[in-house]
């Protein structure tokens, strides 16, 4: 890339992992960096196990009526690669950016609660384990990650995956909670001096919009997923009918949550391509004021489009076109802003870096998942179309297309301000172009595949069905080649942070305050911050506040004590809830452990 | 009709509307694709450039593509509507069912109440009638789903639910349980036989008769193993004393063209297969292996191929 100005290597050697006193410092760490790392790292964890398990799906349904994976299994593995891809890797990964990138867009030393922000990330990463120790204690839960009544109730399901499966996602469920109060306190406490929420960066404002929306979904889940765990352990019957109970009433609580839960997991990766597009694009977001209020629109309206999951269900007439018309309305602020970022790019001077490939093509995607998405709205598709591959093609367009591709652009983009280091860009090109043809040769065709007749969830398909069986076996050598991407991208990781080009503070002459500190930055984060006059402070800088930083004011340097109280306190939640799906034994540890932990935590001040 | 073989009038609704919004989504993604691909060719930076002008927004072109799309959803919203109803027109108030659709992990129990006839897995309907369905569900979810012919509908236990069906031409449907509903959820198909008017008559006149039981060899053999082996605790068969109907009721399974619900052709060999080990072929089915030996299995089998 000749545009971006080589740096020299560096005489003191940049950080790496195994300084700063090693492991057990990352355990006791309430630095938002470190946690963000660590966020990044364990999703990345788990985004290997989905994907494993994806492939293993795939690689069944490659042939009709294929006998590599028996129906059990195969409803394991879909269900656990579902669970995993939502709760364990796309929210959280999107968390772990946050994490580490809102208190240094805002030009602040930390997360207002730095210890809440540890506890939410450990939270994540026991209850995950927690979720995959039930393949080890009587086998992974198979009702998909929707967990229909009566197929999850306990007269059709005994499996203890399930009990771990609600167990486990309350637990996450605690810490995403938690994060969302810790992401709307810091934006409103501690943003620097003039900066006010009109001139938040867009990932800023976005994630802080999501964040509300994380506390009424995931409150709301949280909620279900308790009836649901006393219904299957202490015979309830809140979802049965036969009792007085509704089996629809689940599925109003699950979606209620599930619908917002879609824009928890695309609001930030709005907000990554609003920061990637104009700095590529050497322009200012075209409508600033319009990309960040339909946000807000987005928001209002994900919580009224939950029952278009519902329309084969039998709803009233009114009920159903209500929801149509909400879910059709909900295409508006999603296509503003899709306008906005192309008219961001329009008249620009593009430098097309693996990061911008990567957000360009997103609009694309993005584009393709969101018009599939308003056929759903169009309730008589819905009804021929909803619980067919189409569904899956769909989905994959938006969370894949659309989010992962925006992770992946944010990756290229943030990895060299978190380790110093750029990511190699021959390897990123290999990596974008693997990515967008396996991408769509998996995908592409499964839209084909629903509107053919094949049902989602199907272990396998009748080898009589004409075009199932080539369209099938596309999909699947698409995924394999997302395999070796994947794999690529990974390796780009691991060498790029050893040996990659050193990067310097600002590589890709960006505009937000994360540019305007050291890369990686130093613990307390910035020695000053420059003054701030628009959404772009780096822009706006004369001459002589960027080379003597004349104006620039200091901050708090600060820097409160590691503890251990936080992993500590989400060890304890978690083994309190996994004594629940075992033994109380066990819960008690769980419960001494958080005793011990709350003494840790404040007896430090 | 592209993009789905349509038989019915409600699909072919389905089908029109499905091709409007697919030509005003694929006009909108030309429009997005080539604004991409334009801005990527004709402003990609290029060696000594200054940084282009900085323009910040423009509120006439933000209201333009804030009301268009809007207009066109009031569009596609009227349509949607107005579709609704030729899809999917209410029941009568007091609804009299020519069918009862029963939802069972895994397979499909038809009843037609008028005519007292009981079977499963494949549904035999007149050409150019507009049945009304009563949908139920036995024990969890499923969604009944023939993708030529009509809308979904989910079946709940406990809820009943109504579907209007109807087939243009005589021929042979396939479809499928759609809602996630166990280990077999793939092996729940469901086979529709649309016959012309006379030849409909003459199948349920057939199925209406009770079958003659058999007094002699193997056939006589089977029919006393059904009543004494556990088979008659789930199936029935009409005119013995089987009743149950927590399995596929077996009167006239030798007329059916698969067993298990799709999985297999109705061959002598695959009845066979079946009796010996139906876990082997349908992993999870309810149905218990009853570790019969292979001359049980014939006499059984024989027995079931007598009730035509």
């Amino acid at each position: 890339m000749s545009q971006i100005p080589l740096v020299p290597e560096s005489e003191i050697p940049l950080p790496r992992l195994r300084d700063d006193n090693g492991l057990l410092s990352w355990i006791a760490s309430i630095d938002h960096k470190q946690i963000g790392i660590m966020y990044l790292l364990a999703t990345l964890f788990f985004f290997a196990l989905g994907g494993i398990e994806a492939l293993l799906l795939r690689t069944q349904l490659a042939r009709p009526e294929s006998q590599f994976l028996s129906p059990d299994a195969y409803n394991e593995l879909f269900t656990m690669h579902g669970t995993t891809m939502i709760f364990l890797v796309v929210m959280p990964m999107l968390i772990g950016f946050a994490t580490y990138f809102v208190p240094l867009m805002i030009g602040a030393r930390d997360m207002l609660f730095p210890r809440v922000n540890a506890l939410s990330f450990w939270l994540l990463l026991f209850g995950g384990l927690l979720l995959y120790f039930s393949f080890f204690a009587g086998g992974a839960p198979t009702a998909g990650w929707f967990s229909y009544v009566p197929l999850s109730q306990r007269a059709y399901n005994t499996s203890p995956g399930l009990d771990y499966w609600s167990l486990a996602l309350f637990g996450t469920g605690i810490g995403t909670i938690l994060a969302g109060v810790n992401f709307i306190g810091t934006v409103l406490v501690l943003r620097a001096p003039g900066m006010k929420l009109t001139r938040l960066p867009l990932f800023v404002w976005m994630n802080s919009v999501n964040s509300v929306l994380i506390l009424g979904a995931l409150s709301l889940l949280n909620a279900s997923l308790i009836m649901l765990f006393v219904e299957r352990q202490f015979d309830m019957r809140f979802f049965d009918e036969a009792s007085g109970g509704d089996p629809l009433l689940w599925q109003h609580l699950f979606w209620a949550f599930g619908h917002p839960e879609v824009y928890i997991m695309v609001l930030p990766a709005f907000g990554m391509i609003s920061e990637i597009i104009p700095v590529f694009s050497r322009k200012p977001i075209f409508g600033y004021a319009f990309v960040a209020g339909s946000t807000v629109a987005i928001m209002v309206l994900s919580y009224l489009v939950w029952a278009h999951h519902m329309f084969a269900v039998g709803l009233p007439r009114i009920f159903n076109i209500f929801f149509a018309l909400a879910s059709m309305l909900i295409a508006v602020p999603t296509g503003v802003k899709i306008f906005n970022w192309m008219a961001t790019m329009w008249g620009g001077a593009i430098r097309f870096t693996t990061a911008m490939l990567f957000a360009s093509s997103f609009l694309i995607l993005f584009t393709i998942g969101g018009l599939s998405g308003v056929s759903f709205a169009v309730v008589p598709i819905d009804w021929q179309t909803t619980d067919t591959y189409y569904v899956v093609a769909h989905m994959h367009y938006v969370l894949f297309g659309g989010t992962l591709f925006a992770i992946f652009a944010a990756t290229y983009y943030w990895f060299p301000k978190m380790t110093g280091r750029l990511l190699s860009e021959r390897l990123g090109k290999w990596h974008f172009w693997l990515t967008f043809v396996g991408f769509n040769t998996t995908f592409m065709v499964q839209h084909f595949l629903g509107l053919m007749g094949m049902p989602r969830r199907v272990y396998t398909y009748p080898a009589d069905m004409p075009g199932w069986a080539l369209l099938n076996l596309i999909s699947t050598i698409g995924a394999y080649i997302l395999a070796v991407s994947v794999l690529i991208f990974v390796w780009n990781l691991v060498v790029s942070w050893r040996r990659g080009a050193a990067a310097g503070d600002n590589p890709w002459q960006g505009w937000t305050l994360e540019w305007a500190t050291s890369s990686p930055p130093p613990v307390h984060n910035f020695e000053r911050v420059p003054p701030i006059r628009s959404h772009r402070p780096l822009y706006d800088l004369t001459p002589a506040e960027r080379t003597n930083q004349a104006g620039w004011s200091a901050v708090s340097q600060e820097i409160p004590q590691p503890t251990y109280a936080p992993a500590t306190l989400a060890l304890g939640i978690i083994f309190v809830l996994w004594g629940l799906a075992t033994t109380w034994l066990i819960s008690a540890v769980g419960l001494g452990l958080i005793v011990l932990a709350l003494q840790l935590w404040f007896r430090q001040k | 009709m592209f993009p789905f073989d349509t038989a019915s009038p409600q699909s072919a609704v389905i089908a029109e509307l499905f091709n409007l919004i697919a030509v005003i989504a694929v006009v909108i993604f030309i429009i997005v694709t080539l604004g991409v691909l334009w801005s990527a060719w004709r402003y990609r930076h290029q060696d000594g450039q200054p940084e282009p002008r900085q323009i910040k927004g423009n509120l006439p072109l933000e209201i333009g593509w804030t009301l268009i799309p809007l207009l066109i959803l009031i569009f596609v919203a009227v349509r949607t509507v107005a579709a609704m109803d030729l899809v999917d027109p209410a029941p009568p108030v007091d609804p009299t069912p020519d069918l009862i659709i029963t939802g069972h992990q895994w397979w499909w129990e038809i009843e037609y109440p008028q005519a007292g006839v009981m079977t499963a897995n494949e549904i035999h309907i007149p050409t150019g009638q507009r049945l009304l369905l009563q949908i139920e569900a036995a024990d969890v979810l499923h969604s009944f789903w023939l993708p030529q012919l009509a809308r979904k509908v989910d079946m709940i236990p406990g809820q009943t639910r109504w579907l209007w069906l109807e087939v243009d031409e005589p021929g042979v449907y396939s479809g499928a349980c759609a809602e996630f509903c166990g280990a077999q959820h793939a092996w729940m198909r469901l086979r529709l036989t649309a016959h012309a008017p006379d030849e409909y008559e003459q199948w349920l006149t057939q199925q209406a008769q009770t079958p003659a039981q058999p007094t002699t060899g193997d056939a006589a053999a089977g029919a006393q193993l059904f009543q004494e082996r556990t088979c008659v605790n789930c199936h029935a068969i009409a005119g013995t004393a089987g009743q149950a109907r927590v399995g596929p009721d077996l009167t006239h399974l030798a007329t059916r063209a698969t067993l298990a619900a799709g999985l297999l052709t109705n061959t002598p060999e695959n009845l066979r297969a079946w009796l010996k080990a139906p876990h082997t072929l349908k992993p999870g089915t309810l149905m218990p292996d009853l570790h019969l030996t292979d001359a049980e299995v014939e006499q059984l089998a024989t027995y079931l191929e007598t009730l035509p």
